[in-house]
């Protein structure tokens, strides 16, 4: 280019160029790299946007689900009342009435001075029956006595408290009426409804769905974390063992190739696959139980094995020929050199590969759907550490598809809730998987 | 690959030994409409019983009842929920299975409502012949039988607004879509006179009911083979929407969703049970006679669900929503008695 100028010189003004004026061809390099740089941007910032959406969206519609709205009140509950309360049939209804007479005989004491008519309190009151019954019946001592209670109110009475319900939007409600709120008002101004975070939403389990106020995500939790135990201690040595014969014993030839490929082609196959698979031969062949986390593990298992093993193929991979030329140069047999020279290498690799296998189990709701985790299955905890495995449960993702599926708009926030909660797991997770990557890498 | 399964067939083996124990909870799966009030029993039965409380998957009414016919034996379920009556084809099914004594337990009546946006046009008051006019895929024009071409409410009938026909009606999986065939389309094309124009040209009845039941393919009425949530979010995005729900689930969002009434009934569980307002159907849900006294509770959860503190008119249900059934009574002696089908019917 310079040589083509110096020789054009003046006669050919047009081709002169210099550093300080930029021609045209220069120009228009500059521009599609301009243009490039800036189609990159783009997609950087559409990619963010759509993040920042997403995120926004979840936490709103989410954070609701973290605040409950409770009733408090201190109430007496006589033997009397309980023997006869244990004589019906639906216990529960009969502990949710003493209650509501508790709540009016307060409100007559208080001087309340709005009219409410007899179902009100009814409609304000969460199911409190439940809570009642199971603890009078662990503390039989504490009946005749003044005990403070802290029942959830109703879920319309939360959504008041939130601003999701509004007097016009309860015109044609039969759940809560709009003059209950005159109530609901004098109670919040009393002290006697309150707001407050919501650890019954972390801790329980699912509730029926008339009961919004006692549903939460904790059981599920439990149920995730055994599925997760299973494919941990199923995949990870499968998987490594696997790959370790693949990458460095197995010999190369048309069978082997075999293998590849279709390890490949598996870690491709949708994971509803799998559970149609784990419904075939899991439950209806080994006759393992329904609804459990063992066999929701299991299939998880299958699905997170290819992941893993080619995660980990490809961190064998990554350890340099020479480590391995050194060990067996000094008289290693080729077990001591994987075992004490290329394992310990590859380890951050399929550590990583191995957690992110896992998170990608844990947020799969498809193959559950088959196994029968999906419904009101996540009734409460497990008996013990067995029980986990075996007893009916959900898990998280499982959860937050049901509770999107319920009529009433509480479950729908407790949806979003449980959404939270399950990407600060995977947050967790992949922060590990980066923090073990960074702290343990070996570069060469 | 092979090593690989033999390795975990070998720890499933090892596991599997401990699983092995006996169930103790009942286990429940089937329509996902039935789904809400099971969930509410079962959240209430254990509660109130020292049994455990029983498990309800849900899945649809016609997966719970083949899941339901598969055998006999503690892998598979007690309790089948569904939005219909079971079907002979499904009797016989279980019968080659070894289910042989299958009691029916009615729950109750769920009425189903077509309702429409808040702030939407005022879609107040429907015959079955403009739920036909609008989806049936032939109807009658002027005396001649047409491929459907209307495109609004008002060109069949001037009472109904001047909007497009956007209509979001249960997918074919459900068991609502079944009532919404018998009880609307089948209903309004006789009364448009399509029905009867078939007829005349040639088809038999049979063919008739057939043809009557097809919707029209453009695009004007769309399939939901989702949930009613997905129905009302169809209907959120749609201001000339009309979507069929369930009356509990419409109950739950009257500030999103104004409904309808039907040959001039507006549907409530009182014109519902007395068979004013025409759209209901039964809910039941089946119970394996061979698992009674094997599965601890499974008799006491059939009873706790029927009694008239639970599914009467005062009871959570009717609470939720459910129509209780005039002949709960009935229903409660066949269950005590344990009547299977065949034998009280």
């Amino acid at each position: 280019m310079t040589d083509a100028s110096m020789q054009g010189g003046a006669a050919a003004p047009s081709r002169k160029s210099s550093i300080h004026t930029i021609d045209a061809r220069t120009k228009k390099r500059n521009a599609a790299e301009a243009r490039f740089k800036a189609y990159g941007l783009a997609a950087i910032l559409v990619g963010l946007f759509f993040l920042v959406v997403l995120a926004v969206s979840i936490v709103r519609n989410g954070l609701p689900a973290f605040t409950e709205t409770t009733v408090d009140l201190e109430f007496v509950l006589t033997e009397e009342q309980y023997q006869e309360a244990e004589g019906t049939l639906f216990k529960t209804a009969a502990y949710t009435d003493f209650f509501i007479a508790g709540l009016r005989e307060q409100l007559v004491e208080d001087g309340v001075e709005v009219a409410f008519d007899e179902d009100a309190i009814e409609r304000i009151l969460g199911k409190v029956g439940g809570n009642l019954r199971e603890f009078y019946r662990a503390n039989e001592d504490k009946l005749g006595e003044p005990v403070s209670f802290t029942m959830s109110a109703s879920s319309r009475v939360d959504g008041y408290m939130n601003g999701r319900v509004t007097r016009d939007g309860l015109e044609d409600s039969r759940f809560l009426m709009a003059t209950d709120l005159d109530l609901v008002d004098v109670l919040r101004d009393a002290g006697i409804i309150t707001q407050s975070f919501n650890w019954n939403f972390i801790t329980g389990a699912d509730s029926g769905v008339d009961n919004p106020g006692g549903a939460g995500i904790g059981a599920s939790v439990v149920g995730s974390f055994f599925m997760m135990i299973v494919v941990l201690v199923l995949s990870l040595p499968i998987g490594v063992a696997a790959s370790i014969y693949l990458e460095e014993f197995a010999p190369q030839n048309r069978f082997t190739d075999l293998i590849e490929v279709n390890i490949s082609n598996l870690a491709a196959v949708p994971s509803i696959v799998f559970g149609i698979l784990g419904l075939a031969v899991f439950i209806q062949f080994m006759h393992l139980p329904q609804s459990a986390p063992l066999v929701g593990g299991l299939v998880l298992t299958l699905m997170t094995l290819p992941t893993i093993i080619i995660s980990t193929r490809a961190s064998l991979k990554s350890v340099p020929p020479s480590i391995r030329d050194a060990a067996l140069g000094v008289g290693a047999s080729k077990m001591q050199a994987v075992f004490h020279h290329v394992l310990p290498l590859a380890m951050p690799g399929i550590l990583t590969g191995t957690i992110i296998g896992l998170a990608q189990a844990l947020g799969e709701t498809a193959p559950l759907l088959l196994i029968g985790m999906v419904g009101f299955v996540a009734r409460g905890y497990p008996d013990g550490f067995v029980g986990g495995f075996t007893e009916a449960n959900s898990a998280m993702p499982a959860q937050i598809y049901t509770w999107a599926a319920r009529a009433d708009v509480s479950f729908y926030e407790k949806a979003w809730g449980g959404i939270i909660i399950l990407l600060l797991f995977l947050l967790t997770m992949n922060i590990i998987a980066i923090i073990l990557r960074r702290r343990f890498e070996r570069r060469w | 690959m092979t090593v690989k399964l033999t390795a975990s067939a070998l720890a499933i083996a090892a596991v599997s030994a401990t699983a092995a124990a006996a169930r103790d909870n009942v286990q429940v799966a089937g329509s996902s409409t039935v789904l809400p009030y099971a969930s509410i029993v079962a959240e209430a039965f254990g509660e109130n019983t020292d049994f455990p409380t029983p498990v309800v998957e849900s899945g649809g009414s016609s997966a719970g009842l083949k899941r339901f016919c598969e055998g006999v034996g503690e892998n598979t379920i007690d309790v089948a929920n569904a939005s219909r009556a079971i079907r002979s084809s499904e009797v016989e099914a279980c019968a080659e299975n070894g289910v042989t004594d299958i009691i029916e337990v009615r729950i109750g009546y769920d009425g189903i409502v077509f309702a429409s946006q808040q702030d939407g046009p005022a879609f107040t008051a429907f015959e079955p012949a403009d739920i036909y006019n609008a989806i049936g895929n032939q109807v009658l024009v002027d005396g001649e039988l047409q491929d459907n071409a209307y495109n609004s409410w008002a060109e069949f009938n001037s009472d109904l607004p001047d909007v497009e026909i956007a209509m979001f009606i249960p997918g074919t999986k459900h068991g609502t879509r079944e009532v919404f065939e018998d009880k609307v389309l089948l209903e309004g094309c006789e009364s448009t006179g399509a029905m009867e124009a078939m007829m005349e040209a040639g088809m038999s009845e049979d063919d008739a009911e057939d043809a009557c039941l097809d919707v029209r393919t453009d695009g004007k009425s769309v399939d939901i083979d989702g949930d009613y949530t997905e129905t009302l979010a169809r209907i959120d995005a749609n201001t000339n929407g009309i979507g069929v729900f369930g009356l509990a689930f419409y109950e739950n969002n009257t500030d999103k969703l104004k409904v309808a009434t039907m040959s001039g009934v507006t549907p409530n569980t009182e014109t519902i049970s007395t068979g004013e307002y025409p759209v209901s159907r039964p809910l039941f849900f089946y119970v394996k006679k061979a698992h009674i006294g094997v599965i601890p509770g499974l008799k006491e959860y059939a009873q706790f669900f029927v009694a008239d503190e639970i599914a009467g008119p005062n009871g959570p249900l009717s609470n939720y929503g459910l129509v209780a059934d005039p002949e709960l009574a009935e229903t409660q002696a066949a269950v005590a008695n344990e009547e299977t089908m065949g034998e009280g019917m």
